[in-house]
């Protein structure tokens, strides 16, 4: 309380976190309560192991929710999965789940999919929550005004233990992005041409608020995929305020609140909105109409230039440590300095992932292979990033209209966003990917990555190499 | 989690920003279900070719490097993926401490958990650091943690920060689990009063 007796105004993240603060101990971390922890087999069979040796039980069985997703196979699923440690950790959850009473969406789940995939579709991701995982795109929820962030595997333990995590607070800052996304620039291309000028550190130690017209203009699709990518620029989390958009996103969703919940939801949501005057420990502008469809030409995801742009001379970086870091980028992906992105052919095309797999973001690849064919040299794939999306977008027709294409069209997972599953670049392959890192080796080992818009990954495949979406002919 | 409090060690420079945790431990290594044994795969890319061989001027593998437990890096190292198993890969295979002028959040809070010391120097200092430790044989550094000094017995010296809370648990090799135990009538108190909603009702009679 200020000394008039009034509360300083809050910016949303302040609000998040007073009201979750379960006790703030002389000179420790505060002890922040989790909402909702979500699960998947990578990250969590040494948390339930810990559990096990301390003979802990899951504090919250239902405040968790698990799903089967980064390892699994994208072919059909009546086929027997061949990596035997894949299946031997999926089994592990299968068991962990039964033991500690945590629901599980599995393999066989007509809603399986990606956790950051299913958490929102399924209205189990609602504003004003706490959302962890053991996964650093956790941060994909803060599109609904909760907060959330990825987790490591003793903090999982943490977690399923205490439903508590002693939390460092962190600074806030706030991306104001004004003007208009034009025709072509999406949500993707706003996360890396944010990324582009802040870095992959920018934000490190940070919780970033989005904010601004071209940002209330999004989908909720459009804000998972901008917040989903805060992590690539070392965020904790990234935030936009709920409003009508979201509340008509979560409405009537499998678990969203019914009746007089509903009412009661909407009306603490709507208080969550930042205070006049609330101030941020650091504002960055953007102006949109500064931005272009972006394609990544380096090994992280701050390696990026419009495509109409040229791969980066070295001189042009005022650090040593960063050029040399470009130097070895474009030795390893195989690209010269000077070279047009336009010019660069790409072997592979894979739309999927956390950041892009949903089904505004089908729909706008769909939209841009109607009519054509994938070259001849280009293996293509989409991967839906849940059942339900898969559905949803086979009753559109969706669907005909890849394969129509020559796009292969698999089952939902994370698939080749990490390649823990047989969905693998072979080295020396250039992928035009919808994911979210172009680290080495991401995709397979020597695989090339290039990050872009469910758009320009479609048109690429077409044309066989990149394109400028906002030339594209649509038929 | 094993305590960390004083520790000399050989130094091996990484010389490289923005190490992410796909380097440190790729996927592949992921699916174990054990915290133990993934010294092996430690920067496996880098360190091994595509048929399983030595990639013999990586650092790790040069004689002069060998046993060595601080690892020195330039800004946001362990970036990208949550993946606990960087720092359990970077401890099974022997290292006690990384330096380095930035590290990623979650990394960092992986690494205090498991008693990884993460230091945070200036560029300068890197930049020092590296250029002795590729100079000298067996350059060591000493670091500790009660001091929050690094120095070396060439007359090199830095001192770093960390917070007190995270310092105090590094020190004493606290079960944070533990601590937040302590605070269970809060926390049932906070749960009394913010009840499980009622889309997780819903989850638990559907599922």
């Amino acid at each position: 309380m200020g000394e008039t007796g009034h509360m300083l105004p809050r910016t949303l993240f302040e609000k998040l976190w007073d009201a979750h603060v379960v006790a703030a101990p002389e000179g420790q971390s505060a002890l922040l309560y989790i909402d909702l922890h979500l699960v998947h087999e990578v990250t969590s069979p040494q948390a339930f192991d810990g559990l096990r040796a301390n003979g802990r039980p899951v504090r919250q069985p239902l405040r968790t929710v698990a799903t089967v997703d980064h390892n699994i196979p994208t072919t059909p699923r009546g086929l027997p999965i061949t990596d035997p440690i894949a299946a031997k950790q999926i089994e592990a959850l299968q068991k962990n789940c039964r033991e500690f009473g945590v629901p599980l969406f599995d393999m066989d789940s007509a809603e399986q999919g990606i956790v950051h995939v299913i958490g929102p579709e399924l209205g189990i991701t609602l504003p004003g929550m706490t959302i962890v995982c053991g996964d650093s795109h956790t941060s994909t929820h803060g599109a609904f005004g909760s907060l959330a962030f990825g987790i490591g595997t003793s903090e999982v333990e943490h977690v399923l233990a205490t439903q508590c995590l002693p939390q460092k607070k962190p600074k806030t800052m706030q991306i104001h992005v004004t003007g208009e996304l034009a025709e072509g620039v999406t949500a993707k291309d706003l996360a890396l041409g944010i990324i582009g000028r802040i870095g992959t550190d920018g934000a490190t130690g940070f919780v970033i608020e989005y904010a601004g017209d071209p940002v209330r203009a999004l989908s909720m699709e459009g804000r998972m995929t901008l917040c989903n990518m805060s992590i690539e620029a070392g965020a904790r989390a990234g935030l936009i305020e709920p409003d009508e958009t979201t509340f008509a996103y979560v409405s009537g969703r499998r678990f969203a609140p019914k009746g007089k919940d509903w009412e009661a939801a909407v009306g603490y949501w709507r208080t969550l909105a930042g205070d006049p005057g609330a101030q941020f420990d650091r504002v960055i502008e953007i102006d949109a109409a500064m931005l272009a469809p972006f394609v990544t030409w380096g090994t992280n995801p701050g390696m990026v230039v419009p495509v109409s742009a040229r791969v980066p001379e070295l001189n042009t970086f005022a650090q040593e440590s960063d050029r040399r870091a470009a130097e070895q980028a474009l030795a390893y992906m195989g690209l010269d300095p000077g070279t047009p992105i336009e010019s660069i052919a790409v072997d592979r095309v894979f739309i999927g992932s956390c950041t892009n797999s949903r089904i505004e973001d089908l729909r706008a690849a769909a939209r841009v292979a109607k009519g054509q064919h994938v070259n001849p040299k280009v293996r293509a794939m989409v991967v839906p990033g849940s059942q339900t999306i898969k559905r949803e977008a086979e009753q559109e027709g969706l669907h005909r209209i890849f394969l129509d294409a020559g796009f292969e069209w698999r089952e939902s997972g994370c698939s080749m966003c990490l390649g823990m599953n047989p969905d693998i670049l072979q080295p020396g392959e250039r992928c035009a990917s919808t994911s979210n890192r172009n680290f080495e080796g991401r995709q397979g080992r020597g695989g090339r990555t290039h990050l872009v818009s469910p758009m320009m990954a479609a048109a690429a495949a077409i044309a066989g190499h990149f394109t400028d979406i906002r030339n594209w002919r649509f038929q | 989690m094993q305590p960390f409090r004083k520790h000399t060690g050989k130094v091996v420079p990484l010389d490289k920003v923005n190490v992410d945790t796909d380097q440190i431990i790729p996927k592949q290594f992921l699916k174990r279900i054990e915290r133990t044994g993934f010294g092996e795969f430690l920067f496996y890319d880098w360190r091994f070719s595509g048929d399983g061989k030595n990639i013999s001027d990586f650092v790790l593998h040069m004689p002069r490097y060998q046993n060595a437990s601080i690892l020195v890096a330039g800004k946001n190292f362990g970036c990208g993926s949550s993946r606990e198993h960087a720092v359990w890969a970077l401890m099974d295979f022997g290292f006690r401490v990384v330096i380095a002028s930035s590290f990623a959040d979650i990394f960092a809070n992986n690494s205090l958990k498991n008693g990884l010391l993460t230091v945070r120097l200036g560029d300068e200092q890197i930049g020092e650091i590296t250029r002795r430790a590729k100079e000298i044989d067996d350059y060591r550094l000493a670091i500790d943690l009660e001091t929050l000094r690094v120095e070396d017995d060439r007359g090199f010296a830095a001192t770093f920060t960390m917070d007190e809370f995270s310092r105090h648990c590094l020190l004493n090799g606290l079960d944070d689990i533990g601590l937040t135990l302590q605070h269970e009538a809060e926390i049932a108190a906070y749960e009394a009063q913010h009840p499980a909603g009622a889309e997780m009702r819903l989850i638990a009679r559907i599922l």
